[in-house]
């Protein structure tokens, strides 16, 4: 049942009680608490500045319409809380030796230009900073930008903010001081002259929880470029309350709110041609939870949802889709969107219904595309850097996917969350506490015992 | 106890079990289930923890319906709290009656954790009834 | 009680929670009436409290304005009352004095349409709360040992695997499995999607090692007969049904089998073959050890009756038999194996906390109407059995009316899944990809047969099954039509299929040799009872409720339980496992602590008071009060008092309480409640 008792594994040295987890989205931040509730110190490695994850983006979730801010936020307090946790956030993994029980990996904190033991967090130098810049954390939407030293979003954890450095225009024009001079902390709490610093830890075991990113519109030729044309993540962060729009719904081209809304499953999914092959498993609920949240939103308003199969098999999700076509008039085509044109101030869709055969054509105000799922932006390299193996796709290998699925080609390297496939919370969060039960098998064995 | 605009507002005071009805209850929020906001929620361990003289005290005080909400038949997380408050409660109504109070003000139902849709149709129905039995008589003595 | 005397120094923190409270409830005037209430010192809101900024200003307020009690207004307790305990704990306050007004779920949400009415309930809501936390003791949890041993119900892959992963670990396991042997549904499979591994490969190591762990107890042929206690003190009550073989002396050499003169259809192979009264379902079944069925051995039904009854069977010889009289395999075993007289018994195991795997069954075929019984018509676990190499017909696809090949076969997904008029409304979640599978195993087996599938929807959402459903339909030419059979029925030979393609609009009919129904995976019959046993809550359908859909999924409302596997929802291996391990590591988490904490807000007797009626010993549940045989009055164990309450108000002379849920704090919240139209009118 376990590769850690074949005897080529078995090597007669101290383990190194303390885990590694790369990624702190929800699958990580659970991996993580389990780990460190059971007694030993976990070291949370996040890319960006903040924990959280996709999971904190999203409006309300299904089935149950739980605001992820509210069940979300608790559990990154937890971690930030934890005596047994340390966060590093905005840093990456650089490399990693060593073998199950001994890994030594080393970290590349990224610079924050500041000081983040002295920063107390308090946001005046945000409020103060010249530069504006699209929020990576609303995915670029223009109603609500980011200046460019920020957090990414309120309830982040960490709460201190970092430079960017593409925009700062301490960088970009080598004389602004002004988050530097309004610090209320003083001298050197701001530091342009900070760079990246690579620190070496010690580990016994590795979780990999390095999540998704969804695949680019870009990616699709046959849709052409408009602003009103979004994904599914930019849709989740209008519809959000605390979202760029403050939860009212309006279209990125000019802000007016949508009468028509046109959501389009299996984009780049389910299309070897184009796109990947598998199904992204997510999208067929989020559709249908977005067209229901848009109803709440737009009492008279119509949404068309354009699907192949509909796939809601989680508890609960059958009959949310139900819920959605019965109360609240959602229309679901059975068919391929072929093609989406503007015509003036409006989008056209045409596509066909495979169930009456007929040729649809819609007008509408904005087009939401359920993207492909795909391992997040970087994934490969770390993967390499971990020496496991990866599919085609770049999602991790598990070594079994029917017996082992969070087993990774390397013993005491376990996949947990939307790095090893497409899934949806429930799964992950499921996943995230089985993947702790195989860390805490590796950080509990005795004395050579491996 | 007329309302500005005139309709009658019951006053409605409800003792919720912690473990189902008023999980069912944040159940029927998070779906947004709407239902009247006459009703004031006290939360209880258990329904066996709710003391006719609770009920008694509110009715006194001025409210015109007393629900208590508690776990399925069988279902109780205290394993037989919400048998004990039935018998309770059945009791406490034929005394409710010898005073002169009609003992349709108090309601004991089972509402489980799950039932967010039953709990919010229970109150709808609830505040229905109370409206249709108008001001509580002890209330009504008192204010004239 | 300390500090109860209604001199707190009071701070109020009430969260925006973006819009989901402040789109409809005042928050100004919330705060402003609020800050006028006797009592409060501070009065503050916050667009998140929960977050780390909205936590860092409920903790300079508390320094700050020196506040010795605390009311946060938000959403539901459970979501966030430990969040802000914590909070006033760091800066020194008991945890206690600090209380939840719940203005989310129990106001802003349900009364979205009338903002006046939810803020005016909002504020009474507060001020109700204010007038309880008042009167709130400090209290300090009550310490309490911990047994360091899991129970883990079910013996199916989910249940192993959870087994395994905590005895791995170092912590002694307790697994009772309800049939005699390991292996549950998986152990039926020919194979397994979309690798088609055999699960033999899986499940046999496991059982093995099941079988064979030093620090796993195994009761197969057991059923869990009552619990009592609770997290960390457990009592199980297990009955271990009489088998009539002693496992001790059993060789399992197998010579009991055939002079056994009773046959039946066997359950392993789902009435495909028959097995003997004395029976074991497979070769490698563990344990390694065949059980006499009391249900069809004659020997036994009739000392079970007494004489009574005709227990005289046919043998296959046409010989006539008395079954007091049959002794075969006790005659025929050479170890002195064999003993009726075996009863069930009934032992206790202490466990500090509990796995529910009891996985699931397939929907009865009688709730569908139009599905006749037929031989011929068999469900997609017979199917299985008819490609497993070592099925009863050794992976040949006969059909079990008369044994031919099948060359036309239809099978039909979501027969009771997706049906809320017959079955069950939900999707069964792997019927899609075991569909798929077998269409191809049957290609393979059949390689001039035909095979058809009728559809909703295909649900190939796992990783590496589009592909495999795609190369079902272009490689094996399978016919996948969308819709659904309308009606099946004999025609001599043939079953007839009738059915419309929703894609074409056409009719068609199908003359198959087989059907195969893919049934709904529905909860395992004895769900139910068991829940109830352990306290834990099941849904309309019988599945066990988790104790949060999206963040909480492996977990109970009863601390201490966990559920692992499809007794929660239908689910595929991968996922079962991933439960299954992640159940785990919530018992290896709380078994890494020393010991347990208690909640002290429970009940405590003024002795003063106390006349020793034994009122509260007689309703409490728990056995938690006690009469103090020298003293005559009652006593509370602290350990296992649960808090209900029912013993205080049972109490006729009022000597017993519950902490922080005194008479007075209830009053207290319903004069705010009752008086607050009077006070108007």
């Amino acid at each position: 049942m376990d590769n850690l008792r074949s005897p080529e594994n078995r090597v007669a040295v101290p383990v190194t009680r303390r885990a590694l987890v790369i990624g702190g989205g929800i699958t990580g931040i659970q991996a993580s608490l389990d780990i460190a509730d059971a007694g030993y110190e976990v070291l949370l490695v996040e890319k960006t500045p903040s924990i959280g994850g996709h999971m904190l983006q999203y409006s309300e979730v299904f089935p149950t319409l739980d605001c992820p801010q509210c069940i979300g936020t608790p559990k990154m307090v937890e971690v930030g809380q934890h005596p047994n946790i340390k966060i590093m956030a905005y840093s990456e993994v650089d490399s990693v030796s060593g073998e199950v029980g001994k890994f030594t990996v080393t970290i590349r904190k990224k610079a924050k230009y500041v000081d983040w033991d002295r920063c107390n967090g308090c946001g005046v130098c945000q409020q103060k900073c010249l530069t504006t810049v699209p929020a990576e954390y609303n995915c670029g939407l223009p109603f609500n930008k980011r200046k460019a030293i920020y957090t990414p979003f309120a309830q982040a954890v960490p709460n201190k903010p970092v430079i960017d450095r593409d925009h700062c225009g301490h960088f970009t024009t080598g004389i602004c001081q002004v988050c530097s001079k309004t610090c209320p902390l003083g001298d050197g709490v701001i530091d342009y002259s900070q760079e990246d610093t690579l620190v070496e830890e010690n580990v016994g075991a590795i979780v990999v929880a390095a999540g998704f990113d969804l695949m680019a519109k870009g990616a699709i030729s046959e849709f052409v470029e408009d602003p009103d044309i979004i994904d599914g993540l930019e849709f989740e962060r209008i519809l959000c309350p605390s979202g760029p729009t403050a939860g009212a719904v309006m279209r990125p081209s000019d802000g007016i709110e949508p009468r028509e809304v046109v959501f389009i499953s299996c984009v780049g999914s389910r299309d070897p041609e184009l796109g990947v092959p598998y199904c992204s498993r997510v999208c067929c609920m989020y559709l249908a939870k977005q067209a229901l949240l848009y109803k709440h939103a737009v009492h008279d308003g119509q949404a068309y949802i354009f699907y192949m199969d509909q796939r809601t098999t989680g508890k609960g999700y059958e009959e949310f889709v139900r819920r959605a076509v019965e109360e609240y008039d959602v229309m679901y085509l059975r068919g391929r969107a072929s093609k989406i044109f503007r015509d003036g101030d409006r989008l056209r869709v045409q596509g066909a219904d495979t169930l009456s055969g007929k040729r649809v054509d819609i007008s509408c105000d904005l087009v939401v595309l359920g993207m492909a799922m795909m391992p997040s932006a970087g994934f490969k390299e770390l993967a390499r850097k971990l020496g496991i193996a990866t599919d085609e796709y770049g999602f991790i290998t598990e070594l079994h996917s029917k017996f082992r699925p969070m087993e990774t080609s390397i013993p005491g390297i376990y996949v947990a969350g939307t790095a090893q496939g497409p899934r949806d919370i429930p799964d992950s969060v499921a996943m995230g506490s089985g993947v702790a039960s195989k860390v805490l098998r590796v950080l509990s064995l005795e004395e050579g015992g491996l | 106890m007329a309302d500005l605009d005139g309709e009658f507002e019951p006053v409605l005071v409800g003792f919720f079990c912690n473990w189902c009805t008023a999980t069912a209850a944040d159940l029927a929020g998070t779906t947004r289930l709407q239902y009247p906001p006459n009703i004031r929620p006290i939360r209880t361990m258990c329904s066996s923890s709710v003391d006719p003289v609770y009920i008694l005290k509110a009715l006194l005080r001025g409210a015109d319906g007393v629900f208590i909400g508690g776990c399925v038949p069988g279902d109780c997380h205290y394993v037989s709290g919400n048998f004990k408050e039935r018998r309770r409660i059945a009791a406490f109504k034929t005394i409710l009656d010898t005073l002169g109070l009609e003992h349709e003000r108090i309601w004991l139902r089972w509402i489980s954790a799950a039932e967010g849709q039953k709990f919010a149709a229970t109150m709808r129905e609830f505040t229905a009834k109370m409206k249709e039995l108008g001001p509580s008589p002890f209330k009504k003595g008192w204010s004239i | 009680m300390s500090s109860g005397n209604g001199t707190k120094r009071i701070g109020i923190f009430v969260c925006h929670c973006g819009l989901n409270i402040a789109g409809v409830v005042d928050m100004e005037k919330v705060v402003t009436e609020i800050r006028k209430y006797p009592g409060v010192v501070y009065a503050a809101d916050y667009q998140y409290m929960c977050s780390d900024p909205g936590q860092n200003l409920m903790r300079e307020a508390i320094s700050e304005h020196r506040l010795d009690a605390i009311v946060n207004a938000n959403c539901s307790p459970s979501l966030h009352e430990k969040t802000f305990r914590n909070v006033a704990a760091s800066e020194g306050l008991n945890p206690y004095n600090l209380e939840i007004a719940n203005i989310r779920e129990h106001c802003s949400w349900p009364h979205a349409n009338d903002p006046e009415m939810a803020t005016r309930k909002a504020i009474a809501i507060i001020k109700a709360t204010i007038d309880r936390l008042k009167l709130n003791a400090a209290l300090e949890p009550a310490v309490i040992p911990l047994k360091k041993r899991a129970l883990v119900i079910g013996g199916g892959i989910a249940g192993m695997q959870s087994a395994l992963t905590i005895a791995n670990t170092g912590y002694e396991v307790v697994l009772v499995e309800s049939s005699p042997w390991l292996g549950g549904h998986v152990s039926q499979l020919s194979s397994t999607f979309p690798t088609l591994d055999h699960p033999a490969c899986l499940i046999e190591p496991m059982m093995a090692e099941v079988a064979s762990h030093p620090r796993i107890t195994l009761y197969a042929y057991a059923e869990i007969e009552e619990v009592s206690g609770y997290v960390g003190n457990f009592v199980v009550r297990i009955r271990k049904k009489a088998s009539f073989v002693d496992t001790a002396k059993c060789d399992n050499c197998g010579l009991c089998f055939d002079p056994c003169p009773v046959s039946v259809p066997s359950e392993f192979e789902r009435g495909l073959a028959t097995r003997k009264a004395i029976h074991i379902p497979f070769a490698q079944a563990v344990p390694q050890r065949p059980v006499i069925d009391n249900e069809s051995c004659i020997h036994l039904i009739r000392v079970k009756s007494q004489g009574k009854g005709d227990s005289r069977l046919q043998t296959p010889d046409s010989r006539l038999l008395d079954g007091s009289e049959c002794r075969a395999c006790k005659e025929a075993c050479p170890a002195g194996a064999i003993d009726y007289s075996q009863q069930d018994r009934l032992v206790e195991e202490e466990v500090g906390a509990v796995i529910v795997a009891t996985g699931h069954d397939l929907i009865s075929r009688d709730v569908l109407g139009e599905y006749l019984s037929d031989p011929d018509i068999i469900d997609g676990l017979q199917f299985e059995r008819l490609l497993c190499p070592t099925g009863p017909t050794r992976g040949a696809v006969k059909r079990p009316s008369d044994g031919k090949i099948a060359k036309e076969v239809v099978w039909i997904s979501c027969a009771g899944s997706r049906d809320t008029e017959r079955g069950v409304p939900y999707c069964s979640r792997v019927c899609c990809l075991y569909v798929a599978k077998q269409t191809l195993l049957y290609k393979r087996a059949v390689p001039d047969g035909q095979a058809y599938v009728f559809y909703m929807d295909i649900r190939s959402d796992v990783m590496g099954t589009e592909e495999f459903v795609q190369g079902m339909v272009e490689k094996s030419r399978t016919m996948y039509l969308r819709g659904q059979a309308s009606k099946i029925f004999r025609d001599g030979e043939k079953i007839k299929v009738w059915a419309t393609d929703t894609l074409t609009g056409k009719d068609i009919e199908i003359a198959a040799d087989m059907v195969v129904l893919a049934l709904a995976m529905v909860p395992s019959t004895t769900a139910r009872v068991l829940a109830r046993k352990l306290n834990i809550i099941c849904d309309q359908h019988g599945f066990m409720t988790e104790a949060h859909l999206k963040l909480r999924p492996v977990d109970t409302l009863t601390s201490g339980i966990y559920l692992a596997g499809t007794a929660q929802w239908p689910k595929d291996i991968p996922d079962t496992l991933a439960s299954a391990s992640g159940a785990a590591s919530r018992i290896l988490s709380l078994f890494s602590r020393a010991v347990l904490l208690h909640e002290p807000a429970i009940a405590f007797v003024n002795e003063r008071v106390c006349v020793g009626c034994e009122q509260c010993v007689s309703v409490c549940a728990y056995k938690a009060t006690t009469l103090d045989p020298d003293k005559k009055v009652a006593r509370v164990n602290e350990a296992v008092c649960e808090g209900c309450g029912a013993c205080v108000v049972a109490c006729p002379s009022k000597a017993m309480k519950h902490k922080n849920w005194t008479p007075r704090q209830f009053f207290d919240m319903v004069d705010v409640f009752a008086q607050e139209y009077v006070g108007e009118g």
